[in-house]
């Protein structure tokens, strides 16, 4: 038993903490995230030139790690500064495409971008229930559909549209030149699309492809509930120092145990959040993998909610303002739990499993 | 990152799994099942099958023949102890009185009373709290006044748990009352037999005895039985607090508690179904499922920091806080799931109606009741947010 990063993930870590904490100060973050393309390319270019991409693949695909634990220490940092870049797609599709024998190379170096089209507007979580239909055309085929809010979307080169192929989910890759794409803003920063087909050609990446889109959905899930915790112990950390300065009632806020309690209630769910990550990311590879990944986006949108909401509550009027940073923090942890299913839904998935 | 045991500690959970499987009694572990009170019989019998093999002072180092296990190890019994629904070790004199004694009290004290601790000669009981010293426990007044070579105890001490089977009883007292509160605490052993005492039962919130009030009067003990310095109490109960706080989470007893809630939800229908696939009963169990599988870690890393710098930090107040509301959660879903079936009174509830409610449930109700104590005991969870508030978050 060991709950230490290795050494090379520890190094990997520092790296990237260093660099997003030098390229991405908070305000730079506010500005782009919201902005078009809703990202920084050439910080995106950099980021990949660090290694952030190649270590969410394995080694026989091309990269330099790929577990579990990979993917968690990259989206931890990431949540620390709650970037904006579309790694998220990047990960999905390197999940999908490690299924086949695609060379990677331009996924993992950063040159190409790619987003992954799961959720439709209405089956936004049920892979089970997707409505976009494949079609044989001459030596390829077609799409038609429409996919909503697909994460990093606005900024990809490639889609990866999940669509039903003679009945069955396959994976099939769209130049997002030939789709109708609308990108747009979120409320959280960071940009998605909608992307619209109709008699769109595409590439088939990968017939039968359920249990392939599952394991995409669960590093998904893993990378999302990663980058929550990050998040989250630093918006948790800005409470901590604000209870500590701001003076009311002639003292410091935090010495009122009103307040105090309710911290460590954060506190003891962000333990609980990290200790259900570590769990998920341990079993990525594994046959329950699709069981821990929904108990970890079970526990981490309740803790999350809690988190944003008592920061906001604790800071007061100063967190209900666009200029303060954790206000930013608060949406990205809420808006985490719409991401690949929320709560009750990955409650429901635990009570099936 | 490993979530992985060791070879050796899965070999040592094997040993673990065949010493139960060949030398825990029936009669124990069918008591342990029923949730009843258990007998001061059952308790010395489990006590000695542990001490022959050399497993009973769990948390003592080699050189008090203590097994010397590591925190991962210890960690590893509680578990296999609590599915083979083995007794709990009774703390008092083993975890809480006996490191004491390891790190505080004089060659004298190791040596008389140590070997009799561990043999069972001895049952000690703690005598902390008070009726006006409870979560401010350095408020405690009972007095203790040196006279020559002995010292006078009075006073009034409370929640003496299983002190109705004691023999003697370790006491926070006050020497001096002209210092800071806790500076002015001594850590005194006294005989229940002395003259002056008298130990009262207290009936419990579900009819059950398992707490007493000692009441002191005129109690005169040798000087000698001061542990540590005179005034030095305070510095000793905190390290009796903190010492062993390795399962305090109880994530076995919660492990346990799930599955059967859930056997108990197979069996019981609602609409037509199992109870165990209504959504509003299943969602409640998924969630606290959810909750406990991430105790589970929490728990582990804390075993972890544990071993490696030696002594569990504040942080495992997390622990407490978080293990006693799962498990008190899964209390509730088990009194809920048979509902009026879970609701005979324990004294009411025999051998021969005891199968009222499948796999001796009927006396859920009670249980539930019993285990409120859990988050007020030991540091209520209040107290515990206290600590976390200025040990970890300074605040």
């Amino acid at each position: 038993m060991d709950f230490d990063l290795t050494e090379d993930r520890q190094m990997l870590s520092d790296s990237l903490n260093r660099f997003l904490a030098d390229k991405y100060p908070v305000d730079h973050r506010i500005k782009v995230a919201y902005q078009e393309p809703f990202h920084d390319p050439a910080l995106w270019d950099q980021l990949a030139e660090l290694g952030a991409i190649f270590a969410l693949a394995p080694e026989d695909k091309g990269g330099f790690g790929g577990t579990g634990f990979d993917i968690s220490v990259v989206f931890e940092s990431l949540g620390r500064v709650i970037c904006p870049e579309p790694v998220l797609g990047a990960l999905m599709a390197t999940r999908i495409l490690s299924h086949t024998d695609a060379n990677q190379e331009a996924l993992l170096s950063g040159s190409m971008r790619a987003a992954v089209g799961l959720g439709e507007i209405e089956a936004p979580y049920d892979l089970s229930s997707i409505a976009t239909e494949a079609t044989k055309s001459g030596d390829g085929y077609t799409l038609t559909g429409r996919k909503s809010a697909v994460y990093g979307g606005q900024a990809a080169h490639h889609l990866l549209i999940a669509a039903k192929l003679d009945g069955k989910l396959a994976v099939f890759r769209v130049d997002a030149a030939d789709a109708d794409v609308t990108g747009y803003a979120m409320i959280d920063g960071g940009g998605a699309a909608e992307v619209i087909m109709e008699n769109t050609p595409a590439v088939l990446v990968l017939e039968d492809a359920a249990d392939a889109v599952q394991d995409a959905v669960n590093a998904g899930i893993l990378a999302l509930c990663s980058e929550a915790v990050g998040a989250m112990e630093v918006l948790h950390a800005m409470t901590v120092d604000y209870l500590k300065q701001r003076k009311q009632f002639g003292r410091p806020i935090g010495t009122f145990q009103a307040l105090q309690h309710r911290a460590v209630d954060m506190l003891t769910e962000i333990e609980q959040s990290r200790s259900i990550v570590i769990k998920a990311a341990s079993e990525l590879d594994g046959p329950d993998a699709t069981k821990y990944c929904a108990m970890a986006k079970n526990l981490i949108g309740r803790a999350g909610r809690l988190v944003a909401e008592e920061a906001i509550q604790m800071h007061g009027g100063i967190a209900m303002t666009w200029e303060y940073p954790g206000s930013h923090y608060a949406k990205r942890i809420i808006m985490i739990d719409a991401q690949l299913g929320d709560t009750d839904y990955h409650l429901s998935r635990v009570m099936a499993a | 990152m490993d979530l992985t045991f060791t070879k050796e500690e899965q070999a040592f959970r094997e040993e673990v799994r065949t010493f139960f499987k060949e030398n825990l009694p029936e009669d124990i572990s069918s008591a342990v099942k029923a949730g009843s009170e258990l007998t001061k019989d059952i308790m010395e019998r489990y006590h000695a099958i542990l001490a022959k093999k050399g497993w009973l002072a769990v948390t003592w180092p080699k050189e008090y023949g203590g097994p010397g296990w590591t925190p991962v190890e210890r960690h590893i019994f509680d578990e296999e102890s609590c599915k083979f629904y083995a007794p709990r070790i009774v703390p008092f004199g083993l975890a809480m009185l006996g490191p004491v004694l390891q790190k505080f009290g004089s060659q004298e004290q190791k040596d008389y009373y140590l070997p009799r601790i561990m043999s069972g000669e001895d049952w000690w009981c703690q005598g902390y709290s008070e009726p006006g010293a409870g979560s401010d426990l350095a408020s405690l007044k009972t007095r203790a006044v040196r006279d020559g070579d002995e010292w006078v105890i009075n006073g009034q001490k409370t929640w003496t748990t299983l002190g109705q089977h004691a023999d003697k009883i370790f006491c926070l007292c006050r020497t001096d009352p002209d210092v800071k509160q806790q500076e002015g605490i001594s850590f005194i052993l006294v005989d229940l037999d002395t003259p002056g005492i008298e130990m009262r039962p207290i009936k419990l919130i579900e009819g059950g005895h398992e707490v007493n009030e000692v009441f002191f009067t005129d109690v005169r003990v040798p000087y000698k039985n001061l542990v540590g310095k005179e005034n030095q109490g305070w510095t000793i109960a905190k390290y009796l607090l903190t010492h062993e706080r390795t399962g305090i989470a109880g994530v076995g007893f919660s492990m346990l508690a799930l599955e059967e809630v859930k056997a108990l939800a197979r069996k019981v229908m609602r609409n037509g179904k199992p109870l165990l696939e209504d959504p509003l009963f299943a969602a409640r169990i998924a969630q606290v499922e959810v909750d406990l599988e991430a105790m589970k870690i929490t728990n582990l890393r804390m075993l972890f920091k544990a071993q490696k710098q030696g002594a569990p930090g504040p942080e495992t107040s997390i622990l407490k806080i978080k293990g006693t509301v799962i498990n008190q959660e899964l209390k509730d879903l088990a009194r809920r799931a048979l509902g009026p079936s879970a609701a005979p009174f324990p004294g009411a509830i025999t051998e021969g109606n005891l199968a009222l409610a499948p796999e001796n449930h009927a006396n859920n109700a009670a249980r539930y009741f019993n285990n409120r104590k859990t988050s007020i005991f030991g540091g209520s969870n209040e107290i515990q947010r206290n600590i976390l508030s200025k040990a970890v978050l300074e605040l």
